[in-house]
């Protein structure tokens, strides 16, 4: 069977203005800013941004280093330039060079993961400059995968697209009316040349979106899975790096020494009196 | 003697998440509304007085019946009456998710919900008591029934109040819309409206159902209250997803036309049901 990951484009989009709109205005903010990389996810948050709070009152980052795709940095403009929404081009090449100069013996996914934390510290440094919450672009895929930068990339103050898998980004996406230079590319996390996420994760979104959702929303295990016609391996796997990655889904640990302890037994709402 | 019509109202608002005082000024504001307009009843949805997710701030919250925080609100009820959610405090300091019927100056009904969601996304029961008293509501405009939310998952509340004599069935509510189908509506959604429309039917009486609106911590309120006939039909709809004013006059010759063409509460056989319920129950203690 075919788990039915179709959504309501309106319906949803609704619902997420919405969520941006009030959970924006209820912290006493107007402004958002995003990190606008070219892809789809983050062009996606833009424009349910752009119709939450105006254009005006937007802002996208584009942060490319030297090695980033030209492509990726048009796509951002044309995101931009859609939504006449405000934007800054900001080079974080000099200070990511400045740093490994010291580590030369750094791997891609130091080198990765640096970047994305960089542009994580721009983002919230332009959140005190322009009074604007930064607007996450992380994916439910991405989340539950771990495929992510924990304090990079996965940093945020409201997100709105982190209970969507990746299939039904680009459904909304398509709605909204992303243009079709960003929807139709190749996902890819543009740390080197050519590199795409299906290719580096080894299946597409097509197919373990239909295994997360059924995994994760519809409860099955791996057993009801296999019977429902997965390949064991495929299902294993993913199951494996969704149990892996779940400290990336949480706050730190925190030793319980006291009474009453942050998030244990101390529980308020973050809406608290909003 | 009922009155032959009633006007009902509901305040699908949005509360603050903790904020007594805020909260109280929005209904008075809505109550002062719906007054000008000829209202008899207006209905709030569950904790509209707190907000939904109160967790730990539940003691921060409470009000007792006696609480000079709701004078206002029974000063309000001398000509309309007033159904409000809130965090009510017993006197040995029992916390419970209640609605409150405001009428001629007094509480006149407390409804302590008894079914408190523990699974999911709820966790009323790690904050909350349970109620234990399934009770209709005398008010001056005919028996009520009030319940809230997850109270209506259990069919057998309504019914035992229906067999106590319920013209309006009146749900108070912080329905989170969630279950993406593909649909126009959210599974949740659809899933009450049925069940709204059944209890209509099935109980012979009018619903009013009362759901809120707003945002709280990510998770969204739907709204979409809605007033309906004890032949189903709907009177009156709230907006999705916006706070509204719903209001619908409810005709006592319709509750009694439907009760002569479907007699189903005149055919309901409650000695049967006690002698099963003590029958399965005496099973089940021996397994």
């Amino acid at each position: 069977m075919r788990p039915n990951l179709t959504v309501n484009g309106e319906l949803l989009r609704k619902l997420l203005v919405g969520f941006i709109e009030n959970e924006v205005h209820k912290m006493g903010f107007h402004r958002a800013v995003i990190g606008v990389s070219g892809g789809v996810d983050s062009a996606l948050s833009a424009f349910l941004a752009a119709q939450a709070l105006g254009a005006e009152n937007v802002w996208a980052l584009i942060m490319p280093y030297k090695t980033s795709s030209p492509e990726s940095v048009a796509h951002a403009e044309l995101v931009v330039e859609t939504l006449k929404i405000h934007s800054a081009i900001i080079d974080i090449t000099p200070q990511i060079d400045a740093y490994f100069e010291r580590f030369p013996e750094a791997d891609t996914l130091r080198r990765g993961n640096k970047m994305a934390r960089e542009r994580m510290t721009i983002l919230y440094d332009h959140s005190a400059a322009l009074s604007a919450l930064v607007l996450g672009t992380s994916n439910k895929t991405e989340l539950m995968l771990g495929y992510g930068t924990l304090y990079g990339d996965m940093a945020s103050a409201i997100n709105p697209l982190g209970d969507l898998f990746k299939i039904q980004v680009w459904q909304l996406a398509a709605h909204m009316g992303v243009p079709e230079e960003i929807m139709k590319k190749k996902p890819t996390a543009d740390l080197w040349e050519g590199q795409t996420d299906e290719e580096e994760l080894g299946f597409t979104y097509e197919e373990v979106d239909q295994v997360l959702l059924l995994m994760i929303d519809k409860r099955y295990e791996i057993q009801d899975l296999m019977e429902a016609g997965f390949e064991e391996k495929f299902v294993r796997r993913v199951f494996g790096m969704v149990q892996s990655s779940q400290f990336k889904r949480r706050l730190p640990l925190i030793a319980k020494v006291s009474g009453r302890t942050i998030d244990r037994d101390f529980r308020y709402p973050r809406d608290w009196g909003r | 003697m009922k009155a032959k019509q009633t006007k009902i109202a509901i305040g699908q608002i949005n509360p603050i998440l903790g904020d007594l005082s805020r909260n109280l000024s929005l209904h008075e504001e809505m109550v002062e509304r719906a007054r000008q307009q000829g209202v008899n009843i207006i209905v709030f949805p569950e904790l509209s007085l707190t907000g939904y997710f109160v967790k730990d701030l539940v003691p921060s919250l409470a009000l007792s019946v006696q609480s000079p925080h709701l004078d206002r609100l029974k000063t309000l009820s001398s000509d309309i009456s007033i159904v409000v959610g809130l965090v009510e405090e017993s006197s040995d300091y029992r916390f419970f998710n209640s609605a409150i019927l405001l009428e001629a100056g007094e509480v006149r009904h407390v409804h302590r919900k008894i079914y408190l969601p523990t699974y999911g996304m709820f966790d009323e029961r790690r904050y909350f008591a349970s109620g234990c008293r399934l009770q209709g509501a005398e008010s001056r405009w005919g028996p009520l029934g009030l319940l809230i939310c997850e109270d209506l998952w259990h069919p057998s509340a309504p019914y035992l109040i229906s067999l106590e004599g319920m013209d309006i069935l009146i749900t108070l509510s912080s329905s989170p819309g969630r279950g993406l189908g593909g649909g126009e509506k959210l599974e949740s959604v659809k899933i009450w409206e049925s069940l709204n429309y059944t209890y209509a039917y099935l109980f012979s009486c009018f619903v009013v159902f009362a759901n809120r609106v707003g945002y709280e911590d990510g998770v969204h309120f739907w709204g979409g209250s809605e007033i309906l006939s004890p032949a189903g039909t709907l009177l009156a709809k709230g907006k999705y997803h916006e706070e509204d004013f719903v209001i619908a006059d409810l005709d006592q010759a319709e509750l009694r036309r439907e009760r002569a063409a479907s007699p189903l509460l005149r055919d309901e056989c409650p000695d049967l049901v006690l002698r099963e319920l003590k029958r399965i129950q005496g099973e089940k203690m021996k397994e």
